[in-house]
């Protein structure tokens, strides 16, 4: 199959080796529909999971603990809003406005990370979504700054180094706690427990029940399957936890020397893919919440919208009357 | 420091830094729920220098006032009445309109503020700070001067809500501008401005601003007033529940 573009001939033959020969593809070169349309729909949840991420974190700025960590806080929810810029804009580049991609999220129809739909009842959850929703992230996109789609691969690299410092914010969070009162312990242990498993299902079902996985690796949009990712956020964040006293709440966590090929690894129990699915259907904890909030703002700013475009408009009007 | 100035200069950095601290609280409950992605970055960008200028300061007061052992023992573990900002910034956000206006009546008064404090301070420490302070109060006053031109001028309907917040707020000024004895005695030890030698500076460019947005300022008298002595409004006590809700819970833990 072949198509004129760009006023060469493209073909899904030269787009595929170009992908080979790990060259980036760009915004005006030939791609088949469907990588444009994988890359729009990943793109665009992840942009709607730093939007929706901002409040469950959000949500503990006004209660922070110290003027420090309230800083850091803010500097880090800021940072979230951010990469959902970037990534919104590179979504764009594909086609698609931030408004429909808005639209999608505020109707439901878009899905964005599960993980936002847990809530944050104490401020350790601040900790542990530092080092363990963060953490996971980062294994997640690491392999995304060499993805073939340039915009993405380029926005992910920035978004990389801004994660990896949050989530060394998290995991000293949690360190400062498990070192502190009792109270704090015990704090800290209970959102661990609350975090690990939604943490583990974050990388997605496994391979054999992820029917996306085949192409998006051929494609280099991904380059590892969701149970290798998983296997290694398990491998990085065992020790971490063990190193500050915590305790992971898996009675069926012990080290396999079989895993990854030989080198070792921890083999982990079963994950509940019930909740995992319950959850994505939208019936976890604050699936309504969350939605309710966004739809809230964006409600309640319309007013605001509105009085933007329109004193654009005169501005621009009065622009060209003077021209 | 002898110990007449040092009351002066703790009690001068207490008042700045309760307003800042007050005002970025306020501005960071917009987190998350802004009208706009770029307004959900630019909010809590603005409350994260606010805080960050209250931390300096209480860092400056406790070095005054060693009582204090650190920022946060004065951010955070001060009853009601030890509190001395503003009543205008304690107040409830409001919509958008009313948080972006208040925003540029207290950082138009604070860049005339620190440019003076850049040019005549008596205690170095704040007047080096006073730099920093300037540039990102100039920027926060520029910021909110762009929503209020562009709220006021934009449809009907968001011209009347910034009238309404405008008459929403006006109660509030007359304590931004009033000079009491402290401060007196603040201005003639060559620390820190008369509030009223900021008014005329203040008001002209406030009224070019509204008036680009085809609002006015009313006249400003001292109506409501009380922040400074310690004597809140009922919105401050719930304000400080949150903020203080940590150090209370779990006293004498560190974080």
């Amino acid at each position: 199959m072949a198509r004129e573009q760009n006023g060469k001939i493209a073909s899904l033959e030269e787009f595929q080796e170009k992908i080979n020969r790990d060259e980036k593809i760009e915004p005006k070169d030939f791609m088949p529909e469907a990588y444009r349309k994988t890359l729009i729909r990943q793109i665009g949840q992840h942009a709607h999971s730093e939007v929706v991420g901002m409040l469950p974190e959000g949500n503990w700025i006004t209660r922070a603990p110290t003027l420090r960590r309230k800083l850091s806080l803010l500097a880090k929810v800021q940072d979230e809003a951010g990469h959902g810029l970037y990534l919104y804009c590179a979504a764009e580049t594909l086609g698609k406005s931030r408004m429909e991609m808005t639209q999608e999220l505020l109707s439901g129809k878009a899905k964005y990370s599960s993980i936002f739909n847990y809530p944050t009842p104490t401020w350790a959850d601040i900790g542990a979504i530092g080092w363990l929703v963060d953490g996971a992230a980062i294994m997640n996109q690491i392999p995304l700054c060499r993805c073939s789609y340039g915009p993405y691969a380029r926005a992910m690299i920035r978004i990389c180094k801004e994660e990896s410092f949050h989530q060394r914010q998290g995991y000293e969070i949690m360190l400062t706690l498990a070192k502190g009162t009792k109270a704090q312990k015990e704090m800290a242990q209970r959102a661990l427990n609350r975090w690990w498993w939604p943490s583990v299902m974050m990388f997605g079902p496994s391979d054999a029940d992820s029917p996306n996985t085949e192409n998006s690796v051929k494609w280099k949009i991904k380059r590892y399957t969701n149970d290798e990712l998983r296997q290694k956020f398990v491998d990085a964040i065992v020790p971490q936890a063990e190193k500050i006293g915590l305790v992971v709440p898996d009675k069926d966590l012990k080290w396999d020397k079989k895993r990854n090929n030989g080198k070792g690894g921890y083999a982990y129990g079963e994950i509940n893919w019930d909740e995992f699915w319950r959850v994505v259907k939208g019936n976890g904890p604050m699936n309504n919440e969350r939605i309710a909030a966004k739809q809230k703002a964006w409600n309640e700013g319309s007013w605001v919208r509105a009085a933007a475009d329109a004193h654009a408009l005169k501005k621009q009007t009065a622009l060209q009357a003077a021209e | 420091m002898k110990s007449k100035t040092a009351d002066m200069v703790f009690e001068g950095l207490l008042r700045i830094a309760d307003d800042n601290l007050i005002l970025g609280h306020r501005t960071s409950e917009w987190c998350g729920h802004a009208p706009t992605l770029e307004e959900d970055l630019a909010l809590p960008n603005i409350a994260l220098d606010l805080i960050g200028h209250a931390q300096t300061l209480y860092c400056l007061a406790c070095e005054i006032d060693t009582r204090y052992k650190n920022e946060d023992q004065l951010a955070f573990l001060r009853l009601e009445h030890e509190y001395k900002n503003l009543l205008l910034v304690e107040q409830e956000n409001g919509d958008f309109g009313n948080t972006v206006l208040r925003l540029f009546y207290f950082s138009t008064f604070m860049k005339y503020f620190w440019r003076k404090v850049k040019i005549k301070c008596c205690f170095k420490k704040l007047k080096e700070f006073s730099e920093k302070a300037f540039l990102e109060t100039s920027y926060h006053s520029k910021y909110a001067s762009q929503w209020v031109v562009t709220l006021g001028d934009g449809t009907d309907e968001s011209n009347v809500k910034m009238s309404d917040a405008i008459v929403n707020l006006e109660p509030f000024l007359g304590e931004l501008f009033n000079n009491d004895d402290f401060t007196e005695m603040c201005s003639q030890n060559d620390f820190l401005p008369e509030p009223n030698s900021i008014f005329e500076g203040w008001k002209g460019e406030v009224d070019t601003i509204l008036q680009k947005g085809n609002l006015d300022l009313p006249e400003i008298t001292l109506k409501k007033r009380g922040g400074r002595k310690g004597e809140h409004s009922e919105a401050f006590g719930y304000l400080l529940s949150d903020l203080q809700y940590m150090q209370r819970a779990y006293p004498n833990s560190s974080w």
